[in-house]
C-alpha cells in the first residue's frame, strides 16, 4: 500500500448497551480506502455494517481505535464524508430539485450555481423532467438515484453507501448496479459500499472486506482482480468465479 | 359541484336538510309553543329582524375570538418549541400544562374579571386558555417525531442544530401543528362566549343571556346558529391555509391511499 489512505480505520471497536446488556457491534476492525478507490464491505445482517458507517461518517465516536481522514485523526469528519442512507431520506415536503441541493444549501454554497449543476446532471440520473416532483411521485429506483445525486452534489471526499439498492426489486437492482458503475467511473469519487450481495460487490469495487456477524470483525480482505471498465459479462469470468468462491467460503466459515 | 365534492358534502347536506324539515313539520303539526321550540323558519325570520341589534354583538365576539386565538397560537407555538428544546423544560413544563387543563376555564373566568375588569381582555384570555393546550401538545409532539435518519443525514452534511430544526424538524412538524390548531379553533368561539357570560355588556354570549331571560327562544337559537357558523368559518379558514402550506402532505397521503386500494 504505497499510496496514502484517504480514510483509514484502525483497530476500531464499538459496543452498545441493549436492555442492560453490552453488545459488541464492531470489534477491532481495521480497513482503509485510497483516493478514488471503490471499496465494498460485505457481510450478513448483524455484522455491524451500519455502525461502522456511522463511525466513519462521524455520527458517533469509537470506544477504542481511531479513524483518520488523510492521515489526520483530529479532523472533524461530519460534513466531509458523504452518506447515502439505506432509505433514501428524501424530504417529503421538498420537490426533487430542492431535495438534491439540500447539502449545498446546508453548506451555504452558491445555490443558483448548484441548481444549474443539478439540472444539468438530471438526465444522467434518469430524472429529467421530474425536478418539480415530490418524492412520493417517484418510483423506488428514481428515489435512490435522487438520493445519490444529493450525496454527490455535496462534493465530499468520501461517499458512504449503505445498501443503496437493498429495498429495490431484483430487476431494478441490476439496472441500478450498472448505472452506479458508470456514475463512479465518471465522478471518480472514493466510495465505500455496504452490501450483502457478493456479485454486486465484485462487479463494482476494487477491494472487498468481508465482515463477520456479532461482533463485526474483518474476516477477509480481497483485491478484485478484474479489469476496468467492468460490465455484466464479467460475471462469467473465471477470475470472478474464484473471487466469489473465496468470499462465500469466508462468509460460510463464520456463519452462525 | 364536482362529483367528488358532491360525494363528500352531499350526504351531510341531505341529512341536515331532512332534519330541518322534520323539525319544521313537528313544530307545525304537534302544535309546540313558540317559546319552547320555535320552527326553523321562525328562527330565520327572527334572525333577519334582529340583524341590526345583533351586528355589534357578533362583531365583538369575532374580535375576542380572533385576538384570543392569535394569542393562543403564539403562546402554544412558543411553549411547544421550548418543551422540545430542552429535556429539562419538557420535564418541568409538561406536567404543569396537563395539570392546568384540569382546572375548568369557567372557574377561572370570574377571577379574570376581578383582575382585568369588564373590558375585552378577560374574554381574550379565556379564549387563549381554552385554545392553547392542543397547540402546545401538537407542536411538541410534531417536533419530536422527526425522522432520526434524516437528522443523521443532515448532520453528515455539516448541519448545525438550528439547520436541523429549520430544515427538518419544523417543516416535518407542521401537519401535527395544524391538527392542534384545528382542535383549538373549534373551541375558540365557545371560549369567547363563556368569557362573555361571566361579565360583559356586549357580545353573542350577552345577547344569548338576554334572550334567555326574555324567553326569546328564537333569539337563543339565532345566537346558537351564528356561533356554529362562526366556528365552521374559522375552521374552514385554517383548513384553507393548511391546504395551501401543506400541499405536499395531502398529495402524499392521497398517494398512500391509492397504494392501499390498488
Amino acid at each position: 500500500m504505497t499510496q496514502q489512505a484517504l480514510i483509514s480505520v484502525r483497530n476500531v471497536s464499538k459496543a452498545f448497551s441493549v436492555e442492560g446488556r453490552l453488545v459488541q457491534a464492531v470489534d477491532n476492525v481495521s480497513l482503509q480506502a485510497r483516493e478514488r478507490e471503490f471499496v465494498a464491505l460485505i457481510g450478513p445482517s448483524g455484522c455491524g455494517k451500519s455502525t461502522l458507517l456511522n463511525l466513519i461518517a462521524g455520527l458517533m465516536e469509537p470506544d477504542q481505535g481511531e479513524i483518520a481522514l488523510r492521515g489526520d485523526r483530529q479532523t472533524e469528519r461530519l460534513g466531509r464524508i458523504g452518506y447515502m442512507p439505506q432509505r433514501d431520506g428524501l424530504l417529503p415536503w421538498r420537490r426533487l430539485l430542492e431535495n438534491v441541493t439540500l447539502g449545498p444549501e446546508v453548506m451555504r454554497r452558491d445555490l443558483p450555481a448548484v441548481r444549474e449543476q443539478a439540472l444539468a446532471l438530471l438526465p444522467l440520473f434518469g430524472l429529467q423532467g421530474f425536478e418539480r416532483s415530490y418524492p412520493h411521485e417517484l418510483s423506488g429506483g428514481m428515489r435512490q438515484r435522487a438520493a445519490l445525486l444529493r450525496t454527490l452534489l455535496c462534493e465530499q471526499e468520501v461517499v458512504l453507501l449503505d445498501e443503496p439498492f437493498g429495498a429495490l426489486d431484483a430487476l431494478t437492482r441490476r439496472t441500478m448496479r450498472d448505472w452506479l458503475l458508470g456514475i463512479w467511473e465518471r465522478f471518480q469519487r472514493t466510495m465505500l459500499l455496504v452490501t450483502h450481495d457478493v456479485d454486486e460487490a465484485l462487479l463494482l469495487s476494487d477491494r472487498i472486506y468481508v465482515l463477520t456477524p456479532r461482533p463485526g470483525r474483518v474476516a477477509l480482505e480481497i483485491d478484485v482482480p478484474l479489469p476496468r471498465p467492468r460490465h455484466e459479462g464479467l460475471l462469467n469470468d473465471p477470475l470472478f468465479a474464484s473471487s466469489r468462491e473465496s468470499i462465500l467460503t469466508a462468509l460460510r466459515e463464520h456463519d452462525g | 359541484m364536482s362529483p367528488r365534492r358532491l360525494r363528500r358534502f352531499g350526504p351531510p347536506l341531505a341529512l341536515g336538510m331532512a332534519l330541518l324539515l322534520l323539525w319544521q313539520a313537528a313544530t307545525l303539526y304537534l302544535n309546540i309553543q313558540d317559546w319552547l321550540l320555535p320552527s326553523p323558519l321562525q328562527i330565520l325570520q327572527a334572525g333577519w329582524q334582529a340583524r341590526g341589534v345583533m351586528g355589534p354583538h357578533v362583531w365583538q365576539t369575532i374580535q375576542e375570538t380572533v385576538i384570543g386565538f392569535a394569542l393562543a397560537l403564539l403562546a402554544g407555538l412558543t411553549l411547544g418549541m421550548s418543551i422540545d428544546y430542552s429535556h429539562w423544560l419538557r420535564r418541568a413544563l409538561y406536567p404543569l400544562l396537563v395539570l392546568s387543563q384540569t382546572v375548568p376555564v369557567i372557574a377561572i373566568a370570574p377571577l379574570l374579571v376581578i383582575w382585568f375588569g369588564y373590558g375585552i381582555l378577560p374574554k381574550v384570555l379565556v379564549v387563549g386558555l381554552v385554545c392553547f393546550f392542543p397547540i402546545v401538545v401538537s407542536t411538541a409532539d410534531g417536533l419530536r417525531s422527526a425522522d432520526p435518519d434524516q437528522i443523521a443525514l443532515l448532520r453528515t452534511m455539516g448541519a448545525s442544530r438550528s439547520d436541523v430544526f429549520r430544515l427538518i424538524r419544523l417543516p416535518g412538524a407542521l401537519p401535527s401543528v395544524f391538527t392542534g390548531i384545528k382542535v383549538g379553533i373549534t373551541y375558540s368561539v365557545v371560549g369567547a362566549i363563556m368569557g362573555e357570560w361571566v361579565g360583559s355588556s356586549r357580545g353573542l354570549g350577552v345577547f344569548m343571556l338576554r334572550a334567555t331571560n326574555a324567553f326569546r327562544t328564537d333569539w337563543v337559537f339565532v345566537s346558537i346558529a351564528i356561533t356554529a357558523a362562526l366556528s365552521v368559518l374559522l375552521f374552514g379558514l385554517v383548513n384553507l391555509v393548511e391546504r395551501i402550506l401543506l400541499g405536499w402532505y395531502y398529495a402524499s397521503r392521497r398517494t398512500e391511499e391509492w397504494a392501499e386500494v390498488s
